[in-house]
């Protein structure tokens, strides 16, 4: 899908000190009946976010004016559980670019990067970091430049790198998908699919 | 050099290796649903292209489906909706539609190795993170996102990075009364939900050599609940036995140009995994879940762990016991329960259907439980009725459902109300997963069936023991 090229991003944060976040929660099931992609953010964490009777919980985070921002903070194993891509949509229709976590679920990362939101992996003790300049100013901010894949904690100046394949920054700095290049492949998947025995 | 069973699976399968990047991956079956396709076919719209390869897609109607008067139009229009958009796509791409009502209509993951579609040594993927299922037959399965599945459609192909290799043996035998739902929750409540996350599993030892292709199916299954990628075993006399003759299976010179493929499927004897670990069978007894993720599991006897006997944080280990209202140090034997949840495509087969009946038979559903018994297809619904399952279950008390994934994650009106508790057989205890507020204890079939006669936590080798005596 088409989305935003991912440059340098600098944003104050949303701290979410959760462990196993889990895609059921990111987006519940009972929010997964649209035919298109949009419209997602409106039920992020629906149900830590809402009362049953669609009140808003004031204690839950994005319901706290305070903390706003690009980038979503979250515990470690962030995202585990469904393959619903619409996890991914649902964080970055509400706003987010970018997720930092100290441990992402294999799915939802490949989700996330397939649609336009950077799952930053940091340490354990780094991430903490960032909860901590948060704690003390809630607008503190992070930089995150995809290019030197670096994060920063400027109010701090704490700093640390991070891992991303090749192949997939590229696709993050220019905004392209993987269906392109594979449509390119078409002779190697005509020919592959001859001898095939399956 | 000497290889792995995955390795062997997933190098026969790529067409391309980008330099330090993800490898180009062939995917011999796409099996496709109502919920994460959509957005995947208006992609191919927008584009102006058509599926690849129909023929090696597979469509089905089970997420979002009622469990309740299928021959109805189905009331809710966004679901309605859905359905139809599946139709329509499936019917624009010449993809074969196993819609609602169709006699091979059921679960994808239970509909798959019943037709033949799930076969040794291919590449199956899903938008659905329980592919895993088919690993059971030495494919290599996994879930896929909703870009994925657009990769799929358009390209037969998806690019993936090669995750690392893991090895998981269980020696040993099994205690009467732990079944493969048991395994699977025991090697979880080990390894944590995030245990396995970057690995493919290969499942080795006496225990899964031991197991039906139904147990297998189960074990498999739940790989993605520790983090894994997919699960997978070795092909053997019992897989060729499965799959022969079915609908989707290659025939005559066909299966032998297979075979000669499949006969290469297992590990090499000194191939190397990036980690192992073994386990023993006879350390296993019947498990259940007391928080909200799969990995917070126990065998039935013992209690809830106290904090500082789990790994993670003491402030979510809090949260989850807060979401169960259950105290730490407690036993979970005799804690009353509301619902009961046999299905999904974890436990929807006809073996889950067997040991459930073996166990209510001759008794009677405890009055205030409500009991959903829903079957993973009509291929398991017509097998029980025909081996007089039916008939006993109803003597019991219960009632039969129609087929889909109903109340595992709750998409349709198979939810279970808030603060309830439901002993599930599928997949996933996750706040709100089964409607919300709703409270799950993941379980076995056997476990199931003792919660719906006694209306509690019950361990069930107690009811078998009175059943043989």
């Amino acid at each position: 899908m088409a989305y935003d090229k991912f440059d340098v991003l600098t944003s104050s944060a949303v701290p979410l000190p959760i462990e196993n976040v889990d895609t059921d929660q990111i987006i519940p099931a009972r929010f997964l009946k649209a035919t298109e992609r949009e419209g997602f953010g409106d039920n992020l964490f629906r149900d830590w976010r809402y009362h049953p009777d669609n009140s808003p919980k004031e204690h839950f985070v994005l319901n706290n004016p305070i903390y706003s921002g690009k980038i979503l903070i979250g515990g470690k194993n962030f995202g585990s559980g469904s393959s619903r891509e619409h996890a991914a949509w649902a964080v970055y229709d509400y706003g987010f670019r970018c997720v930092v976590s100290s441990f992402f679920a294999d799915i939802f990362r490949n989700n996330c990067l397939n649609v336009g939101v950077l799952p930053v992996q940091v340490s354990a003790a780094f991430l903490q970091q960032i909860f901590e300049a948060i704690e003390k100013d809630p607008k503190a901010e992070i930089k995150i430049d995809l290019p030197e894949q670096s994060i920063t904690i400027l109010a701090t100046g704490a700093k640390e790198t991070f891992d991303i394949n090749p192949y997939k920054k590229d696709n993050m700095l220019n905004g392209f998908d993987d269906i392109d290049f594979l449509l390119n492949l078409e002779d190697d998947i005509t020919a592959f699919n001859a001898q095939n025995p399956l | 050099m000497s290889k792995t069973l995955f390795d062997k699976v997933w190098d026969a399968h790529v067409i391309k290796k980008i330099e330090n990047g993800p490898q180009v991956l062939f995917i011999d079956r796409h099996l496709v649903h109502e919920v994460t396709s959509p957005v995947a076919f208006l992609g191919l719209k927008n584009r102006g292209i058509k599926v690849r390869f129909p023929e090696r897609t597979f469509a089905t109607a089970d997420h979002n489906t009622p469990t309740r008067n299928q021959h109805l139009p189905v009331a809710d229009p966004l679901s309605a909706n859905q359905l139809k958009m599946l139709e329509q796509n499936a019917a624009e791409h010449g993809i074969p539609y196993w819609g609602l009502g169709h006699e091979k209509n059921g679960i994808v993951h239970v509909i798959g190795p019943e037709n033949g579609i799930t076969v040794p040594g291919a590449t199956i993927v899903c938008g659905d993170s329980h592919t895993s299922t088919h690993g059971a037959f030495g494919a290599i399965a996994f879930g896929i996102g909703t870009s994925e599945v657009e990769m799929v459609l358009a390209t037969q192909c998806i690019l993936q990075p090669k995750p690392k290799r893991m090895r998981i043996n269980v020696h040993g035998k099994l205690n009467p009364g732990v079944t493969p739902k048991d395994v699977a929750l025991y090697i979880i409540s080990r390894l944590t939900t995030s245990g396995a996350t970057g690995y493919f599993v290969e499942y080795a030892g006496e225990v899964f050599r031991e197991m039906s292709m139904e147990g297998r199916m189960t074990v498999c299954n739940l790989s993605i609940e520790m983090g894994a990628r997919g699960g997978m075993m070795s092909p053997d006399e019992k897989t060729f036995e499965y799959i022969k003759g079915r609908e989707h299976t290659p025939k005559g010179e066909a299966w032998d140009t297979a075979m000669e493929y499949w006969d290469t499927l297992k590990t090499d004897d000194d191939a190397i995994f990036d980690k192992e670990v073994s386990f023993n069978g006879e350390d296993i007894e019947p498990m259940i879940t007391y928080g909200t993720n799969p990995g917070m599991g126990v065998g039935i006897t013992m209690g809830i762990p106290t904090a500082d006997a789990v790994e993670g944080g003491a402030a979510t280990y809090a949260k989850s016991l807060a979401y169960m209202d259950f105290q730490e140090g407690e036993s979970m034997i005799g804690k009353p329960i509301d619902f009961v949840f046999l299905g999904s495509c974890t436990n929807g087969r006809i073996e889950d259907f067997r040991a459930f009946t073996g166990i209510v038979k001759g008794r009677k559903k405890a009055d205030h439980v409500t009991a959903w018994l829903v079957p993973g297809s009509h291929k398991v619904e017509a097998a029980i009725r025909e081996e007089g399952l039916l008939d006993i279950l109803i003597e019991a008390g219960f009632e039969l459902r129609e087929p889909g994934c109903s109340a595992c994650l709750a998409m349709n009106d198979d939810k279970i109300p808030a603060g309830k508790y439901a002993v599930s057989t599928s997949n996933r205890n996750f706040e709100g997963r089964q409607g919300p507020g709703a409270r799950t204890l993941l379980a076995s079939p056997l476990v199931a069936a003792a919660a719906a006669v006694t209306g509690k936590v019950t361990d069930p080798r107690e009811l078998l023991e009175l059943a043989t005596a």
